[in-house]
């Protein structure tokens, strides 16, 4: 068997589906996979028209039963989950949607393409820990990152900015300019209402963590310039469906200066100001740094870096040109050097056991068990992507133990047959010996889940 | 949230013992079994990630623009309901923070004020890494690992032990640290551990933290064998408490951090900042019962990576700022005040002219709690906190015993 071929299952995609078969030429698999639009069909796309309706619905629900208890912020903040199970529209949309997502990372044949679109997720974290985002997390990943992963770096960036789910988990929504005609009003009235103003928080994380980031030198006046840019970018619930809008009479007036660049008043000095960003060389680098730390190393090699970076800068930012620098670099198919973190390692086992659908364990509860739950990273830098962020005792502990209830589920796998297939030339003769050597099929199953290599991708 | 606790490495060689693991796994007991007993002293450090607005939580109401400064942030004046806790004629505690405004009554809580780590950036994410690190840059190791090296005593450089779910990068270093929290799994018998241990034995990354991880297990359940179940088991209070009756066990850790976040207030910060105080209140308070008589020889450092801005912003919150408060709680605190050089909060002493402006450094602070709850010699301290020359550990911090 050709060790290529397995590894490319593992290193770009979510480890071997059972016996799926083995690309004969793994770059051609690849490539294949960067061409042509989204592969993913879910029967019930997500939507944002669907998420904000059903946030309404919530918001009816909660005005009808107003003295009812209800979670409090803190913990939803703190990532607990809910005490009952919450039957509400936007939490049954939000585990519905997940749900479709994680079956689909399970099942795919395009595993390299839907890698890239929960990288690139991840880039752009928005998380349920801010409670206005749920109802277009799903949404967010459908509209604003599922199109773009093949296409254009700044294409990806403007879609992200304008989406309501980036736009509450960052708190821009209610972002009004100091000299807007709103805040002009307010102080018109005064005693009504405070008066409303500026957040920098979108505009502060959307340098340092999406785009040039802290090496490009900006200063806190651009920041603080360029919340003024964004102010008025905004969601709207009276339009219907509720969607996306620009607020003129919350935007800033005048002429605003960003890192030396002038931009013009109105939505498109900010849609210039994101183009600008969106195509900078440091943004290129910084996105090469992290495309790299995924797919090649912790500590990634600087030639890799700097060839990702390049195919970026000469191609406009095409994200299909950059995952092709990253399958060209011979690092890369350096085996296991990466280890799974627990989503990965979770859709290997999945994948690897290859349960029917009615067989499989509810998955949001087991990462949230597993310190990675879905849509749950603890801030807007989202999950790490180096082995120490994972390798704590207790994660691994439960790893062991997860694996252990997993195999009770598949009773029926021929447990080495399965570590060959899965696994090939990069399965050691120790966890070999040790599968032959158990005492069950349950516990040798739960020795290739939890065997060393199966960690790593 | 994670929580880790190091351990000494003779509970680890006891530990594997009973756990019967293989023999490669405890190598070395025979050595590490006749060390004489560790220090006595507990020390907690509970970081409150995502900046904690130091104004809203210790206010200086006797600041002559601080009403004006914090218009609609405001607090409501003492003796109100919901009104500020005094804190002695300058300060109010946070209405909610009713159990640690009664260590602060009982002279077990030291408070900080216009304190802030070296670093400028208003990025959490650098602030956090360096506040860890104990550095101006981000290092692999944390100073609280550096620092269990350090100590004088049996504590032999790189062979603490810790226990958790994740590892923040403040404990992360050459002390093998372990972190511990409850398990919602099915566990498999000891024999398929050992079995799978013997497989990761070679490997540089998961077999350390596997073995770890397996003499963690068998701690954690022999020191909270008899408590009882609480229902929000992952939250910081139940934390908090497991943190105590692990830290009080005669052969438990003397070391232990943990994390609490959702303190970036960007929006509608009055409604949002009282659920986490509630959690910080009630998980310190909780942690103070469960260490029973120990409490006497503990200290419990809290901080945030830095503060919010002085005046609220547009949406009635506050953005990224630089100074904030910190608290310094324990039986073995010197508490009962206010430690600050308050710098004043009119237009002109503000950083900026925006941020509450630093007269303390976080460093020195940990400094002071290491050179006298722990005896840290001061040579060390170029290695825990590298950069930090010119700062020398600030003083009177614990009780002379």
């Amino acid at each position: 068997m050709d060790a290529r071929s397995t590894h490319a299952l593992i290193r770009f995609g979510f480890g071997r589906r059972g016996a799926e078969p083995l690309p004969a030429d793994p770059v051609a698999w690849l490539h294949a996979q960067l061409e042509g639009p989204d592969p993913a069909r879910f029967p019930d796309p997500p939507s944002t028209a669907k998420g904000l309706t059903a946030e309404l619905q919530d918001r009816a629900a909660r005005r009808g039963a107003a003295n009812a208890p209800m979670a409090s912020p803190a913990m939803a903040n703190a990532g607990m989950a809910a005490p009952e199970p919450d039957r509400s529209p936007v939490r049954t949309l939000f585990r519905a949607e997940t749900g479709a997502l994680l079956d689909h990372a399970i099942t795919t044949d395009a595993a390299f393409r839907e890698r890239l679109v929960w990288f690139w997720a991840n880039h752009f974290t928005v998380s349920q820990r801010r409670a206005p985002a749920v109802p277009v997390i799903g949404a967010f990943v459908q509209e604003a990152i599922r199109p773009h992963v093949t296409g254009r770096f700044v294409d990806m960036l403007q879609a992200v900015m304008r989406h309501p789910a980036m736009l509450f988990f960052l708190d821009n929504v209610q972002s009004i300019g100091p000299d807007s005609q709103a805040a002009h009003a307010d102080r018109a009235r005064p005693g009504s209402n405070p008066p409303r103003g500026l957040n920098e928080n979108l505009a502060r994380e959307c340098l340092e963590l999406h785009t040039i980031s802290p090496a490009a030198g900006y200063s806190q006046a651009d920041v603080t310039n360029f919340a003024r840019i964004l102010t008025g970018w905004s969601v709207d619930f009276q339009q219907t469906p509720p969607a996306y809008r620009f607020r003129p009479f919350w935007h800033e007036p005048g002429t605003i200066r960003v890192m030396g660049q002038d931009y013009p008043a109105g939505e498109a000095g900010g849609i210039a100001a994101l183009i600008w960003l969106g195509t900078h060389p440091a943004t290129y680098r910084h996105l090469a740094t992290s495309l790299a730390r995924h797919f090649i190393a912790d500590d990634p090699p600087a030639d890799a870096v700097a060839a990702i970076a390049a195919a970026l800068a000469s191609s406009g930012g095409d994200l299909a040109a950059a995952a092709r620098a990253v399958v060209a670099r011979p690092e890369a198919w350096q085996p296991l050097t990466k280890l799974r973190r627990p989503q990965e390692f979770v859709l290997a086992a999945l994948r690897a056991v290859d349960l029917p659908a009615d067989k499989r364990p509810n998955l949001m509860a087991v990462l949230n068990g597993l310190g990675q739950g879905m849509f749950n990273a603890p801030a807007p830098n989202g999950w790490s992507d180096r082995a120490e962020a994972w390798a704590a005792p207790e994660a691994m502990m439960r790893r062991m133990d997860w694996s252990h209830s997993l195999a009770r589920r598949a009773d029926n796998i021929d447990p080495i047959a399965l570590a060959e297939a899965n696994l090939g030339p990069l399965l050691s003769a120790d966890t070999a010996a040790a599968i032959r050597g158990a005492g069950s099929r349950r516990d040798a199953l739960t020795l290739l889940l939890a065997s060393p290599e199966f960690q790593r991708r | 949230m994670s929580f880790n606790l190091l351990f000494d490495k003779n509970i680890i060689s006891r530990r594997a013992t009973l756990l019967g693991l293989g023999t490669s796994l405890i190598a070395g007991r025979a050595s590490l079994a006749v060390a004489a007993a560790p220090t006595q002293s507990r020390f907690v450090v509970v970081i409150l990630r995502g900046a904690m607005d130091g104004l809203a939580v210790v206010a200086p109401y006797g600041d002559p623009d601080h009403a004006t400064q914090r218009a609609q942030l405001a607090p409501r004046p003492m003796g109100e309901e919901g009104g500020l806790r005094d804190l002695g004629g300058f300060y109010g505690l946070h209405p909610v923070l009713a159990e640690l405004h009664a260590m602060y009554t009982q002279g077990e809580l030291l408070i900080l004020h216009a304190i802030a780590g070296s670093y400028r950036t208003r990025s959490h994410f650098d602030g956090q890494d360096y506040l860890e690190s104990g550095a101006e840059r981000r290092l692999d190791s944390g100073w609280l690992n550096r620092a269990v090296s350090a100590m004088p005593g049996p504590r032999a450089p790189g062979e603490a032990l810790a226990i958790g779910v994740a590892m923040p990068l403040l404990l992360r270093g050459p002390a093998h640290a372990a972190s511990w929290a409850p398990s919602g799994f099915a566990t498999p018998a000891a024999d398929l551990y050992a079995r799978i241990a013997e497989l990761h034995q070679r490997d540089p990354v998961t077999g350390p933290a596997i073995a770890l991880g397996l003499r963690e297990r068998g701690m954690a359940n022999a020191a909270l064998a008899d408590s009882e179940p609480d229902t929000n088991r992952g939250g910081f209070p139940a934390l908090a408490k497991a943190a105590g009756r692990l830290l009080r066990a005669q052969d438990g850790p003397r070391i232990a951090a943990l994390d609490l976040d959702g303190w970036d207030t960007h929006k509608s910060q009055s409604d949002r900042l009282p659920d986490v105080l509630r959690q910080l209140d009630t998980g310190l308070a909780a942690m103070k019962s469960a260490l029973g008589t120990v409490w006497k020889q503990t200290a419990v450092l809290v901080m945030t990576e830095f503060g919010r801005t002085v005046r609220p912003n547009g949406t009635l919150g506050t953005d990224h700022g630089t100074a904030s408060a910190a608290f310094l709680a324990g039986g073995a605190v010197a508490g009962g005040r206010v430690l600050a050089d308050w710098p004043g909060l009119g237009a002109g002493a503000l950083l900026d002219n925006r941020d509450l402006r630093p007269t303390a450094d976080l460093r020195a602070l940990a400094m002071g709690v290491l050179t006298q709850h722990f005896s840290v010699p001061p040579a060390a301290m170029a290695v825990l906190f590298p950069g930090a020359a010119g700062l020398s550990p600030m003083p009177g911090l614990i009780r002379p015993a």
